[in-house]
């Protein structure tokens, strides 16, 4: 369902992604792990057409998402690690505005918005405007929001980062429904180590730009020697803490926020 | 047609629900409005040119809308940084119609804001020449509107930060302003002024918008009529083409 071979994406003299190859079957649910920087994002990136590679080859359902973008878009829905609502709609207005890119029907859109703010617990505060959201209740929107249609392929970047473990747990519920009764193939990453263990069927670890393993959890605790997967992700890249570049996204909020009246 | 649609309702929600922010930009054509207007209105009056507020009325609903409709198009390095734009942008639709619902809700609020800066030029005493020269100037006030907010469109699918936000303010739109006859006749300049002042397509709107409000127009209303509908094409091609290769 997605197949990456030698894929490569330079930032300057950053090697962000430096050879990635993987393949993620049909109905998978397959676990990209690593540490900050490790390149997961930027992968995700590339593969969801936002960003070019500088080589290497993908595929998504068949299609090269750099020479058919929008034919690969049609394939896939994601929710992003970052912020991406409008912070100056309402939260149901923000999900009617991805049923109508997403060419959700008009009938199916109402209930599906109903039945997913219900789940999220939004549906009282759906008239609200999304500024007046506190941290998790955006990120339940973010969710909720990327869970309106349903795609061939979902792509979660963290999805869980800054939720209760309530919310938390809603949401794979909802994705393991969707990947089992619909077959919805899952591309997901995150730092929780138990998520990936239940979630995913296969699990990747990435470092520095480089698959360092893979495969399923109980063969990476093999590999290493290890009894738990964290051991597992510890052994393969190491204990030291890694810091982002700084991402003048980040910065241009905190200025925004010191603006608003 | 309905994301077109859906995306230009955004965009007019969001302007509608920024009061403070159109009042505020009310402020700027309102003090040259009023100042020059009343300030300089003697001296233009003993040069023998009439009324220097009938002058500049309408080169002051021209800023409005310039202002307005190309904010509005950088409002996409907004929509980069908090995020919004990443979820057009994946979503399964071509990003012409997403480029160009958000450029025609820009143009849409420029012009609801032109209107607003006309209602208030009426106000300090303004008075265009006929009820049929105020329906023509809707056409001008549409026209420039849609020029700067395609060229906003092209400008912020650019720019990355608030730096270049500056550099975008006094290099292109304050000349523009400046240049395009807004304050001052276009006949009897200098040569590189009179030059310079061609070259602007803001000349043209605001020409075609004097012409059609009070009667005076150094170029010829069918000649801004053609101009500015050229650049608005070459504009929009512009706007597509660099809203389509947006990288995150």
């Amino acid at each position: 369902m997605i197949r990456v071979e030698n894929l490569v994406k330079t930032f300057g003299e950053l090697r962000a992604v430096d050879g990635v190859s993987f393949h993620v079957r049909p109905g998978e649910v397959f676990a990209f792990l690593g540490p900050n920087g490790a390149g997961k994002t930027t992968t995700i990136q590339m593969l969801t057409t936002l960003l070019r590679p500088t080589s290497g080859t993908m595929s998504l359902d068949g299609l090269d998402p750099v020479a058919r973008p929008l034919d690969a878009r049609r394939r896939f829905g994601i929710v992003f690690q970052d912020p991406s609502l409008d912070n100056e709609l309402t939260a149901y207005e923000n999900m009617h505005l991805h049923g109508v890119l997403y060419h959700v029907p008009r009938k199916v859109r109402g209930e599906r918005i109903e039945l997913l703010l219900t789940l999220f617990e939004l549906w009282d505060r759906r008239d609200s405007p999304v500024k007046q959201f506190s941290g998790g209740m955006k990120r339940r929107l973010e969710i909720a929001r990327g869970l309106l249609h349903t795609p061939r392929i979902l792509f979660l970047d963290e999805p869980t980062l800054g939720l209760d473990p309530q919310t938390r747990n809603q949401l794979w519920t909802h994705v393991r429904h969707l990947n089992e009764t619909e077959g919805v193939t899952v591309f997901l990453t995150t730092h929780y180590m138990d998520e990936a263990d239940r979630a995913a069927h296969r699990i990747a670890i990435i470092d520095h730009g480089k698959i360092v393993a893979q495969g399923s959890s109980a063969e990476l605790r093999q590999q290493t020697g290890t009894d738990s997967l964290e051991g597992a992700f510890l052994k393969l890249t190491g204990t030291t803490i890694r810091d982002e570049r700084g991402d003048p996204a980040e910065m241009m909020r905190q200025m925004a926020k010191m603006w608003r009246r | 047609m309905g994301v077109i649609y859906v995306l230009w309702l955004r965009e007019v929600k969001r302007y509608l629900r920024s009061r403070a922010q159109i009042i505020a930009s009310l402020g700027q054509p309102l003090l040259y409005l009023l100042v020059l207007g009343f300030g300089l209105g003697p001296v233009f009056a003993q040069a023998g040119r009439g009324s220097y507020l009938q002058f500049v009325a309408p080169g002051v609903v021209g800023m409005g809308i310039l202002f307005t409709s190309i904010f509005s198009g950088i409002g996409l390095l907004w929509d980069r940084q908090f995020g919004f734009l990443k979820e057009t942008l994946v979503a399964p639709v071509p990003r012409l119609q997403i480029m160009v619902g958000r450029t025609l809700g820009g143009a849409t609020i420029a012009m609801v804001q032109g209107l607003l800066v006309l209602v208030v030029c009426l106000l300090a005493g303004f008075r265009p020449q006929s009820a049929a020269g105020l329906l023509l100037a809707f056409v001008y006030m549409a026209l420039i509107a849609i020029v700067f907010a395609a060229l906003g469109t092209a400008i912020g699918s650019g720019l990355r930060d608030m730096q270049g936000f500056q550099f975008i303010m006094n290099f292109l739109v304050m000349p523009i302003f400046f240049l395009s006859g807004a304050l001052y006749p276009l006949n009897n300049l200098p040569t590189a002024l009179a030059a310079a002042t061609r070259i602007d397509p803001l000349s043209y709107g605001i020409d075609g918008l004097r012409g059609a409000l009070i009667g005076v127009s150094a170029i010829g209303l069918a000649a801004d009529a053609m101009v500015l509908a050229f650049v608005a094409m070459i504009f929009l091609g512009l706007g597509a083409w660099a809203f389509s290769r947006i990288q995150i």
